[in-house]
Parts: structure tokens; sequence; C-alpha cells
């Protein structure tokens, strides 16, 4: 092997990666640090960034509306993630049985996961419509009447979870059904012999095994539900009365309505640090009950 | 006894998420006054939601530029993923940790932190309003390339130094003399970058103000959202239907694969 053909092979692997490090420097580096740098200016983009020192944060602790948007993030996480969790389990349980179709039902529960949440959004915007919705219709014709699952404060984010739920279980069902047959079928064996019966073997074997399953789905929909944006953005833009502005389009909104980036990137920056605390912790929960 | 159960339980869950989906399509050949009655099927089919919808917005042109954006990203993430790929799977030099594991770092941070900052760069590049300001930040992917990492691994020793033998390039002995083997983590990748690309309406939205260029659901987003739909729910369905339509149809015919790609991304962590 000649001395240029040597140094192309030790060069082989820098130049392989550099695309990649060229993308990261840009997209990702500098972003972030940037992200920092405007954390401390006023900036419109069009004229030339001021700086304003702390002022940024000093508004983040006294803005009500962002703090708001956080409890609403919270709120949807706290009926999105355990309603999430005994759908997909129960699901994955029935469908973990020796059943026919069992393609057919697995390909149905998906269908929500792989259509874009745009659809998913103007169609429950439509089923959960006060007036002609056909969820209020049906509950009308039973004699409960009208729900407001967008008009009322109280449960429009809980109305947006639901709807979350519905379109993510699907991804969940097939997790945890790869949990499940990964459970040694001999522990099921030994506990019929004792005489134990479905729910029984349910919370002592089938939930200690599956627990990894359980923890990983947690994270993903917290991560998920951190980025809560289409949703709210076609259904009620926020509203009513600011119950259902997630974090994300607050951000948005500052960004893109009112143009103050720097306040934006501060909101950003400050959210982001949330995010990463809260999955350290979910993390470190799992790490001690493994 | 116990399997009629199970099985009418089942049976109320699949029809809980597909009746949806039929109502919504019935709901679009439905004339307007008749949607807030409609159960199941019209009392008359109407392609008037359709005809309305083609008339009010650039719906066939954002499908292609759709096409377009989510094919282009396809291809260069598994373009630039291979290529980053085999070189932190097969070969060892000076600095390849360090890159994987700040790899694994971006794959944690939250996209929140650098949502402002690339707008800023797409502004002052001059990409607003171009397939690149869809395209260019989606090359590169961090899921992609630990994927691809994976499966090079997977690759024998004693087959890559008889690749490097016969003197073809790196790039030939990636694209020509592999890829053939790790075609499943091809077909994950590509899914999975395409559905990405394909559904994501936040970037669109912040990069993109032309609405030539818009993506589908970027432009049925802000159609049913800017009050120009006028209330008409019909199209706004209409808008909807058509906006499902490619996935569901993909869906359909490469089924196994989509759930079987996107079960693998929860299974990496």
């Amino acid at each position: 092997m000649n001395t240029n053909n040597k140094i192309l092979k030790n060069l082989s692997p820098y130049l392989l990666v550099s695309p990649y490090i060229v993308h990261f420097m840009i997209f990702i580096a500098f972003p972030v640090l940037f992200s920092f740098v405007l954390t401390f200016h006023k900036w419109n983009i069009i004229s030339p960034l001021e700086y304003v020192g702390f002022d940024n944060f000093n508004h983040l602790i006294h803005d009500r509306l962002f703090w708001q948007s956080l409890i609403n993030t919270l709120k949807f996480l706290i009926v999105h993630i355990p309603l999430q969790i005994i759908i997909a389990l129960a699901l994955a349980e029935f469908l973990n049985q020796k059943i026919k179709f069992k393609g057919f039902f697995r390909a149905a529960f998906f269908l929500p996961v792989i259509v874009s949440g745009v659809v998913i959004t103007i169609l429950w915007q439509q089923l959960l419509s006060f007036d002609s919705g056909l969820i209020n219709r049906f509950l009308m014709s039973a004699g409960i009447g009208k729900i407001g699952w967008l008009n009322d404060p109280r449960i429009a984010m809980g109305s947006i979870a639901l709807m979350a739920t519905w379109k993510n279980v699907g991804l969940y069902v097939i997790l945890f059904l790869v949990g499940l047959q990964t459970v040694p079928q001999r522990y099921y064996e030994a506990a019929d012999i004792e005489g134990a019966t479905h729910w029984q073997k349910f919370i002592n074997i089938t939930l200690p095994s599956i627990n990894p399953t359980i923890f990983m789905v947690v994270i993903l929909s917290t991560i998920g539900g951190f980025s809560l944006f289409i949703e709210p953005y076609i259904m009620t833009s926020g509203g009513p009365l600011n119950s259902t502005i997630s974090a994300v389009l607050y951000i948005y909104k500052q960004a893109f309505e009112f143009y103050h980036m720097g306040y934006s990137a501060t909101l950003g920056v400050f959210f982001a640090f949330i995010i990463m605390v809260v999955v350290v912790i979910q993390k470190k929960v799992i790490e001690k009950n493994d | 006894m116990k399997k009629t159960i199970l099985y009418t339980l089942l049976l109320i869950a699949a029809l809980s998420f597909l009746f949806p989906f039929i109502w919504m399509i019935m709901a679009s050949f439905t004339e307007e006054g008749e949607i807030g009655k409609l159960i199941f099927i019209p009392n008359q089919f109407t392609f008037d939601n359709y005809l309305q919808m083609f008339g009010k917005i650039p719906i066939g042109r954002s499908l292609v530029n759709s096409l377009i954006v989510a094919s282009t990203s396809t291809l260069g993430v598994l373009f630039f993923g291979s290529m980053v790929g085999y070189a932190l799977g097969t070969m060892s030099f000076k600095g390849r940790d360090l890159i994987f594991y700040i790899i694994i770092f971006t794959m944690t941070l939250p996209f929140q932190i650098t949502l402002i900052p690339n707008y800023i760069i797409m502004v002052k590049l001059h990409l607003v309003d171009t397939y690149a300001a869809l395209i260019i930040p989606a090359l590169n992917n961090a899921f992609a390339i630990i994927m691809f990492r994976q499966a090079f691994k997977t690759i024998p020793r004693d087959l890559i130094d008889a690749a490097h033998i016969d003197g073809s390039g790196e790039l030939r002995i990636i694209f020509q003399v592999f890829w053939p083997n790790i075609i499943p983590t091809i077909v994950t990748v590509a899914i999975l970058t395409f559905m990405n690309s394909w559904n994501d309406v936040l970037w669109p939205l912040i990069v993109i103000r032309d609405e030539q260029l818009m993506t589908m659901p970027q432009l049925v987003t802000l159609f049913a959202v800017g009050g120009r739909a006028e209330a008409q729910l019909g199209v706004k369905l209409a808008s909807a239907v058509l906006l499902a339509l490619p996935i569901i149809v993909a869906y359909s015919i490469f089924q196994k694969h989509f759930i079987q790609s996107m079960a693998s991304t929860g299974l990496k962590g």
C-alpha cells in the first residue's frame, strides 16, 4: 500500500463523520450556545440585539401566563400518562391471549398512531363539539346531557389528553405486547399449580416482569407530552381562558406572534431545563426500582 | 364464555379506533347542513366539499411539496446516517467515542432549546420560504446513526477486511457491498424518517410563509384554524381526509413494517 492510500485510509473515518460534525455545529451546538446568548438580550430579529441583563429571567418569573402554560402541560401529563398505561396494558393483555384476528386488532389499534396529529385534531374537534358533536349527541340521546369538552376551562385540557391517548395508545400496546412476551411461561405454569387467579397472576407475575416497559412508556409519553403543540393550536388556540395553552404553544406565540425572540429563547432554555430535570428524576426512580 | 367477553371487548376497542375515521370519511361526502346530524351513512352523497376545497387551497401542490421534502430528507438521512454509522460501528479512530457520546446526548436534548435559534439561522441564511429550510435541518438524525451503527457492527470483521482488499473506496463498500445486508434497518429508518417529516407541522409553520411552498399538514392546519374554512366543517374534514390518505394507503400495504419500525423507537431506550 503506498503512502497516499495509507493517509487516505487514516483519514477516511473523519471524512465519513465530517458531514455530521458540520451539521451538529450549525444546527445543534451553535443554536444551544446562541440560545443562552439570547436569554440576555431583547431582539425582534430586525433591529440589533439589545443587551438587557437578567430582564428576561425576571419577566419569566412574573409571567403568570407562562406558569399557567407549564401547569396546563403538567395537567395534560397527569391525565394522559396513567390513562395511556392502563388502556395500553389492558389491550396488550387481551391481545396476548390465544385469539383469532390478532393482526386485525393490532392494525386497528395502531391506525391513529401513524395518521398526522392534524387529522386527528380536526376530527376530534368535531367529535367533541358542544352543539353538534357526535359524542354530545350520543350523550343527549342517552339522557346524560351535553358536556363542554372544549368549552369548559376545567375539562378542556383533559379532553385534549383524552384525544392524545386515543392517538398514541396503539404504539404502547405494541410495546407492552413485546414486554409481555418476554415473561417466562413457566412462572404462569407454576402459579397455575398453586391455583392462582388471573388477577393474582397479573399483579404478582406480569406487572413486576414488565416494569422496564412501563417506565419506558412513562418517559416516552413525558417527552411527547412536553412537546404538546398542534392539538391546542388547532382545537382551542389555547383557550378557553388560556386553559389549554401548552408551554410549546406559548413559546411559539411569544416568538412568532409578538417577535420576542430573546424572551422566547429564555422560555425555551428554561423549559428544556425542566424537561431534563423531570426525565432525570424519572430515570433515577427507574434505576432504584430495577 | 370467557372468550366471548374477550372478543367483545376487543371489538369495542377496535371500533372505537376505526369508527371515527369512517365517520370522518362519510362526513366529508355529506352536505354541510347535514353533518351535525350524521350518524353513519349520509342521506345523499356529495362531492361539494372536495370541489370547494380545491378552489380554496393549493392542496395538490402541497401534496407534491410534502412528497419532495419527505423523500429528500429520507434519502439524506439514509445516506449520512449510513456513513456516520459505518465509521462509528466498524472503524477505530481518535475521537470516535466522543462523537458517539455527543450523538447520544443530542437525543436527550429537548428540541425546545434549539427551536428559536434555528429559525434565526434560517432567516440569516435567507432560507425562509425554501425547501432547503425544511430539508437541511433534518438531514442528520441521531436515531438513524445509532440504528446504522448497530447494524454495521453485526457484519463480521473478515467480510469488511475482504471488501477492502480489492481496493474499493469506503462509500462503495458501504452502499454497494453492505447495504444489501442491512435492509431491515434501512426500511425502519426510512419509514420513521419519512413519517416524521410527513407529519411535522411546527417547523413548517415557522419557516414557510408562501402558500405555494407549504407542506400538506401545514396547509391543512392553517386552513382549519385560519377561518378560511369559514366554519365550513365539510371542507375542513375533506382536507383532513386527503391529508390522511397517503399515509393510510402506505400503512395498509406495509403494515407490518410500520408497526415494527415504530415499536423499535421505543425499544432502544
